[in-house]
Parts: C-alpha cells; structure tokens; sequence
C-alpha cells in the first residue's frame, strides 16, 4: 500500500510539473512581446522595457522558468499587474465566495442526484427512471449562465426571494453574505446533478445485479431493505468517484456563474485578469485550480483504500 | 446423401454489419428524435438566408425590444434585430463551431491516441501530458488559451480543439491498447503489412465506434463552451449572431425583455440535447454490458 501511496504520489508530482509547463507556456503563445501585450496599446518603449526587466522577459525563455518554477516553490505565484498586488493575496481574497458557492452546489447536486439514480435504478425501464434519466440528459445540455439567468428573473427580480446579485458588503454576517449564494448554487447543483444521478444509476443497477442481492432478497428480505441496506453501501463506494469529477465542473461552471451572479469569486477574478490581460493572475488560478483538482482526485483514490476493504494494492 | 443448398433471403444477404447497427441504433426512439432535432436545426442553418423574414444584423431601433408577435416570432432585440433571424442564423455559426472542434480534436486525439496505444514507448509521455491537460476545467482552459490567442471565431475552435483533443486521445488509446493485443493484428504483421497500414486500417477501424460516441458528446460540449465564452466576452466578437453573443448582449435588457435571452437558451440546450441524445444511443449500443439488455 505504502508503494502505492508514493508511486500516486510520484505520478502527481510529475503532472503537476507539467501542468507548470503547460501553464508557463500558455502565456507564451501570445503572439508579439508578452510586457507589450500586458501593457496594451498605449505603453512607452519604457514601459515594455522596465516591465521586461521586472519580470526577467530579456532573459532566454528557459532561465525564465526555471526562476518561475523557483518562486514557485516558495509559494510565489508572482505580482497581478493590474491589481498591483501578489497573485496568492489576490487568489485569497477571492476565495471564499468560490468555495462555499462549491461546497454548497455540491451539496445539492448530491442532494438530487444520488435519491433520483436510486429510484431510476430501483425502477429501471419505468416511467420513473425515464423521467430522472430525461432529467439527467437536460441537466448536462443547460448552460449554467444561462440558466442562472432566467432564475434571476423569475425568483430574485420576479418574487424577490434572493438578492439580485453581488456577495453582500464587505463587513455583513456571514449568513447574510450565504444568503447571495443560495440561488447561484441551486442553479450550479441542479446543472451538475446530472452526472451524480447517471454515475449513481449505473452503479446501483452494477450491485442490484450481483449475487449477495439475490441470496438476501432470497432470505425474504424486504425491498427497501435490500435496495437501501445492502445495495446502497456498495453502490454509494465507486460514487465517491463522481466527487472528483464534479469538482472540475462546479470550478468551470462557477468561474461563468460567479459573472451572472455578480460574485467577487475566484471565477470573477479569472474573467476579469482574462479581459485586462493580466497574465499572472491567469497562470496563478490555473496552476492552484489544477493542483487542487489533482489533489481531490488523489484524496478520493486514497479513500477507497480506507472505505472499501476489497480495493487493495 | 443429398445435400440442400444454401439460401440466403435476399433481403439478409444485402445487409451488411453497418446496415444492422445503423437499423439498431436509430430503431431507439432518443435516438431518432435526438437525429430529427439536429437534422431540423442543420437544414435550418443551411437555408437560413432563405427562411429566415428579417437580415439579422438589419437595425431598426423604432421596433426596439418588441415582445414575440405575428412580425417577429421571437420578439426584436436591444437594436430592433428580429430574434428568431438572428437564432436561426446563430446556428450557422455556433454549429459550424462545434462541428470544427470535433473535426480537429477528434484527428488530433486519433493521432496522440493510437500513437500512445500502440508505441510503448510513447505511452508515458503522451498521457502524462493529457493528464495534465485534463487537470484544468474546460472553461478556464479555453478561457486562458482564448485570451493568450485572441478573441475570433478561429481562435475559439483553436483554443476548443485543444480543450477537448485529451478526451479523445483518451478513449482512443484504451481501444488501441486493447486492439493492439488481438490476433488479427498480429497475423497482419506476420504478413508483413506496415505498421502505418495496420494503424490506419485495421486499428482505426476497430476504434471507429468509441470516437464517434465521443466525437457527439464534444460536439455538445463545444457549443455549451462556445457559448459560455462568447458569454463572458473572451469568445467570438460581439457583432456575429452566436447563441452565447446573443445571450451575453441581452444581459442589460433582460430584466424587462426575457425573450432576447430565453430563444437564444432554448436553440442551445435543443442542440446540446439532442446531440447527447444521439451520444447515448450510440454508447448504450456499443457497450456490451447495456446492449443486451436492450
């Protein structure tokens, strides 16, 4: 198990560098000089060459990321241009909203996913399942903003249920700043239970295949039982999977909905660094966002060890 | 002994293995209408400058923000356009998007794909950079690549492209990987066919099927992204009618005009849908464990 833990480990070093590559690179395949194309049009020769300077763009591109990947390793994730202040200060500050936006639509994407698949499972082929698995097949053809927009209208502009847009004032409670997230979040959870309740679906039709559920619906046993005791343990294990796999969607379908919703999240930071070409704000959120999502998906493979006693190494 | 001949009903003997499957797999009623939805939306693009009432960039501020009625089925935009023109001639643009993305993607995955599934010693190399590239979210990739690139319909299918080519180099290095072990493939080189020949006919053939599962569902996922990005102002320039322009552009208005965002919306998830519909009809066909239960 030990061997296994370390050669994962190993693994995600070795991607985690290449996402460095990947993402020092990116930047570079901006056509012309980098400082100019971050200063924009209006920029002196001056300008270019003391923000060349400032960021070692005169010296050869592999000496450049070698000092990147050395900061790196100190944690620096370099200075935001516009914003004028560290990229990891930027990145934090922009945190909160991103995280509890996630957390929560991850909440309730499982919330509806994981009873609908069981249903759809319990009763395969009946209007039910069609109905869910209908459901499922919409969910993942909404586009997010979209949909965030027209709930705008119908239950914050409309009935006046939820604020409108924005994350509260800086200095109000924590519960009234939760408050601007519950409708962003129920539009994310109901657009990312589609993948939950198909990978919850097909896991629970696996084990209400398997032997054991036929030798204890044999001994008599009630269905609910059955479906809820013995199935669901087993079926909920490769689920855990889905987590993972849900978390690089709610961060895509956050950074577009944290726009529509007019959140001051890591999403909103990302456009903004987008349209005012603000380059270490963009390598910074892809490089944390990637190593998060590498780090989640590591975590969960590391569960199933501690969850399931069949899985061994 | 006599011995009886052999017939075979003409109408089984001129149905090849492709005839049965496509029989199989349209038989499916998601299937048909899934195929019947793109098939409309697809005419509909086609024959736009000759179905459409109204040119869809005509201004005709007078007629601003009019709700949908008998002149204008979908309503007029912020600038008078007439909405259902500018749907119906948005799906020339955000289909031809999407179908771009899966023509380049898919032969760029194929390549990286059976490269890495049939040379060892590219394996490693091959994956460990798609793995990287799979760590970043879609959107943020394309984001990213789309403000390095420069926003323009061809830096967006660009910048798509390589999003989506890992997904496909994926799937097909797992088929090529399992390909690569069977007998056929080792009696083609026994009689001395090239390896280019072997890759190209034997193994492509035999991957064909999990591609074009994948090759539907990015198509869908393509023009969600597409939209997503036009949305967030780092897609296709604002003046052409893309769905994700239209619905980025109606965001001031849509407080008292919901009919600019909500025509937009719909022709994307009936695209989106429909593709998935079509997608799952082929993967529930082509995976042994589901297709004997239909």
């Amino acid at each position: 198990m030990i061997r296994y833990i370390a050669s994962r480990l190993g693994g995600m070093v070795i991607v985690m560098l290449i996402v460095a590559i990947l993402v020092f690179f990116i930047t570079r395949l901006a056509p012309g000089d980098p400082a100019a194309v971050m200063l924009g049009e209006q920029a002196t020769a001056a300008d270019i060459a003391n923000l060349r300077a400032t960021y070692g763009l005169d010296r050869p591109l592999v000496v450049q990321f070698a000092y990147w990947l050395k900061e790196l390793a100190h944690g620096n994730l370099g200075q935001s241009i516009f914003l004028q202040r560290p990229v990891t200060q930027a990145l934090a500050e922009r945190a909160e909203p991103t995280f509890f936006l996630t957390l929560f639509s991850l909440g309730i994407a499982m919330l509806i996913g994981v009873p609908c698949g069981i249903a759809a499972a319990v009763w395969r082929g009946k209007a039910v399942d069609q109905v869910f698995s209908a459901f499922a097949m919409l969910g993942a053809s909404i586009p997010s903003f979209w949909f965030g927009l027209i709930l705008m209208q119908i239950f914050a502009v409309g009935l006046g249920w939820f604020p409108v847009a924005g994350y509260g004032d800086p200095g109000v409670p924590l519960s009234d700043r939760l408050h601007h997230l519950v409708l962003p979040a129920i539009v994310l959870g109901i657009v990312n239970s589609a993948l939950i309740l198909r990978f919850t679906r097909a896991s629970m039709l696996d084990v209400l295949g398997e032997d054991h559920i036929r030798t204890a619906r044999a001994k008599g046993m009630s269905e609910a039982r059955v479906v809820l005791h013995h199935a669901l343990r087993n079926a909920l294990i490769p689920v855990i999977t889905v987590v993972g796999l849900t978390f690089a969607l709610l961060i895509g379908g956050a950074i577009v909905t944290e726009t529509v919703f007019g959140l001051p999240g890591v999403g909103n930071l990302v456009v903004s660094a987008v349209l005012r070409r603000d380059y270490p704000v963009i390598q910074g959120a892809l490089l944390v966002i990637a190593a998060l999502y590498v780090l989640i998906n590591l975590s969960i493979d590391l569960l199933y060890l501690v969850i399931d006693p069949r899985v061994k190494y | 002994m006599a011995t009886l001949p052999l017939r075979v009903p003409a109408s089984l003997s001129s149905r090849g293995p492709t005839a049965i499957l496509l029989r199989k797999i349209f038989g499916r009623k998601v299937v048909l209408v899934g195929a019947a939805i793109l098939t409309v939306m697809a005419l509909a693009a086609i024959a736009a400058p000759w179905i459409t009432p109204y040119d869809p960039m005509a201004l005709k501020v007078l007629d601003r923000l009019q709700g949908p009625r008998a002149a204008h089925w979908f309503g007029t935009d912020e600038l008078g356009r007439d909405v259902f023109s500018r749907v119906v001639f948005g799906a020339r643009y955000s289909l031809m998007i999407g179908a771009s993305v899966v023509l380049v993607s898919v032969a760029c995955g194929v390549l990286l794909g059976v490269a890495a599934g049939f040379f060892r010693r590219l394996d490693a190399p091959i994956m460990r950079v798609v793995d990287a590239m799979m760590s970043f979210p879609d959107i943020l990739l394309a984001i990213a690549l789309v403000a390095v690139l420069g926003a323009s319909m061809t830096n967006v299918i660009i910048a798509l492209s390589i999003v989506y080519t890992p997904r496909v180099a994926r799937v097909v290095r797992a088929s090529a990987l399992v390909v690569r072990e069977l007998l056929f493939i080792e009696a083609a080189r026994a009689l001395g066919i090239s390896t280019w020949r072997i890759l190209f006919i034997h193994v492509l053939q035999n991957v064909a099927s999990p591609i074009l599962v994948q090759a539907t569902f990015i198509f869908a996922y393509a023009i969600l992204a597409e939209a997503g990005l036009s949305f967030l102002g780092v897609g296709v320039p604002p003046a052409l009618p893309t769905w994700g322009t239209m619905i980025a552009s109606s965001q001031q208005f849509v407080h008292h005009a919901i009919w600019v965002a909500l025509f937009p919306g719909i022709a994307i998830v009936l695209a989106s849908l429909s593709l998935q519909m079509v997608g799952d009809g082929f993967r529930d066909l082509l995976d042994p464990k589901l297709r004997k239960a239909l």
